[in-house]
């Protein structure tokens, strides 16, 4: 019966498992067909970007919040804040940064095994702030789609952005970024994963080719 | 997990799961708007064959909060008060397209026979079987002592954790009890100590097998300093007269076993008072006890709906595939 359940989900950025595929659901591709397409260093200037860019669309860090979807959102959250807490004087990385768990909004429940909720942590009221959405790839946009249900189930920002590390394309919605890290045309045999530090024990961006086509639920 | 049943089938990780979950279901309680759409389109049926207020209204409280439909069935006044039996009550169900069932019966093992008959395909969750279990009573009491007494004393997440090392004294009418024997198998799985104390005309036959200790005298439990005692209702109506020869009289059983001021005092400061409920004030509870800032009784009560949300979300919300042990790690693969 302990197989029939999954575990709890790892929600916390904490006790980094060894390097990636371990934790892959899918049977694990071989290690030579996966192709690192950016490295920490370009995932740091994208970040740094990203934060500048949302400075600049929202003149200043006035009323933003950013909101990570776990599980690797919310660490992308995280360093996007301290990156402008660092240029934005008098905003404090750690009150405008929260994770918002889109779990129980998902449209695909049914067709998955029972997925385990993760935390939902808002800094304060979200009424009239601008939310900004940090999800690390972009891919059918459900996502987006349940998260957008889930924030106006916790009020009503004055806006809503959506910042993606990586946008593999094959959008099922119409949804689109504000802000992309960068965009990667994909095939949907292939699967994007990305590692963080804080999770995965380094930073990368991997393309792995598999057989069957990657489903659209993300 | 297809039923739940009774403590004794859940695992360590499967119960720190639903705890874990019921964590998270009860933040979203403490929100403005508190429905959420996880089980829209999903039917739940609560089939109470016994009398019960908290625990029907418990589960179609959690039942509404996650948008599922609920329909009540109560054996007052329908058709099994003509004499219909539970399978046919289970087929009408059935037909009706029921996706999970929520049983309470007089009858020990009824929800076991309804999960396993295949009179019904949806899950079957036991919401009390005469005197055999009940398992959401036994998952909030272990989810309102983990709040409490795990992780500095509620200060830090209790997320992940059981509750290794606690001890737990369950006091009054043991023989009758399911929530009693529900709880010696769950806090025995999650590593707590549990001591049962009870006259020993109230101690079950076989209750050395239990994965517990059996004491007579509640001063002698209190002096080992528990952390938390859990009080029992003396069930009178499952008794012939006023002790039903159990006890010689009320006031005798009171002066033995019930939590009074006295024995609260001698309580450690970080103790916490339990009771299922109904509460019996003056029999096995005082009132100085049940209003007293240590009792979380009414936090019982609501802990309950989180609880039960949790298992509901568990059993139903999943698709057929059969689920893999990971998490999900790799949304952006998805």
């Amino acid at each position: 019966m302990s197989a029939a359940l999954p575990r709890p989900d790892g929600s916390t950025p904490s006790v980094p498992p060894v390097t990636s595929p371990s934790s892959t659901p899918a049977p694990q591709p071989a290690p030579s067909s996966a192709t690192v397409v950016l490295g920490e260093a370009e995932i740091g200037r994208a970040l740094t970007r990203i934060a500048h860019e949302i400075l600049e669309r929202n003149k200043g860090g006035q009323d933003v919040v950013l909101l990570g979807i776990p599980t690797r959102g919310v660490p992308l959250a995280r360093r996007l804040a301290a990156r402008i807490a660092a240029v934005e004087p008098g905003i404090d990385a750690e009150s405008v940064v929260g994770s918002l768990d889109v779990t129980m909004y998902r449209d695909d429940l049914h067709q998955q095994p029972t997925r385990s909720i993760g935390t939902t942590d808002v800094p304060g009221d979200l009424d009239s702030k601008v939310v900004v959405l940090v999800d690390d790839v972009l891919f059918s946009g459900r996502t987006i789609r349940a998260a957008l249900d889930a924030i106006s189930d916790l009020g009503r920002p004055r806006a809503v952005q959506l910042a993606a590390l990586v946008d593999r394309g094959h959008r099922e919605l119409p949804i689109r970024a504000d802000f992309v890290g960068k965009n990667l045309p994909t095939s949907l045999t292939e699967r994007v994963r990305v590692l963080l530090a804080e999770s995965d024990g380094r930073d990368a961006v991997l393309i792995e080719s598999t057989d069957e086509p990657t489903g659209g639920a993300a | 997990m297809k039923h739940l049943l009774s403590t004794g089938d859940l695992t360590r990780d499967e119960a720190v799961l639903i705890l874990d979950t019921a964590g998270q279901m009860a933040a979203t309680q403490a929100r403005e708007i508190k429905k959420l759409p996880t089980l829209r389109g999903r039917t739940v049926v609560n089939l109470f064959f016994e009398d019960s207020t908290r625990t029907r209204i418990s589960f179609e409280t959690a039942a509404k909060r996650l948008s599922a439909d609920v329909i009540n069935f109560s054996a007052k006044g329908s058709s099994v008060s003509k004499g219909e039996s539970l399978k046919d009550t289970a087929l009408t169900l059935q037909a009706m397209g029921a996706d999970a069932v929520v049983i309470r019966h007089q009858a020990s093992g009824a929800p076991h026979t309804l999960a396993t008959s295949g009179w019904t395909h949806g899950a079957v969750v036991n919401a009390g079987d005469g005197t055999h279990q009940h398992p959401t009573q036994a998952l909030l009491d272990a989810y309102t002592l983990r709040r409490h007494l795990v992780g500095a004393g509620g200060a830090q997440d209790p997320s992940g954790r059981d509750l290794d090392g606690l001890h737990v004294a369950i006091v009054g009418d043991v023989l009758h009890s399911r929530v009693a024997r529900s709880n010696v198998q769950l806090l025995h799985t999650l590593g707590a100590h549990v001591t049962l104390v009870a006259p020993p005309t109230l101690v079950p036959v076989g209750v050395e097998a239990w994965p517990c200790d059996v004491s007579y005298r509640l001063d002698d439990v209190i002096d080992t300093k528990p952390d938390a005692v859990m009080m029992l209702r003396v069930q009178r109506e499952r008794m012939s007269s006023a002790g039903g020869g159990f006890f010689p009289s009320p006031l005798e059983y009171t002066r033995g076993y019930g939590l009074d001021a006295r024995r609260l005092a001698a309580l450690p400061d970080h103790a916490i008072v339990m009771h299922p409920g109904p509460m019996n004030r003056g029999l096995e509870i005082s009132a100085d006890a049940a209003d007293s800032p240590r009792a979380v009784i009414v936090e019982q009560v609501a802990n309950g709906v989180a609880v039960r949300m949790a298992v509901l979300y568990l059993l139903l919300a999943g698709g057929q595939t059969p689920v893999a042990p990971q998490p999900n790690p790799n949304r952006s693969a998805e």
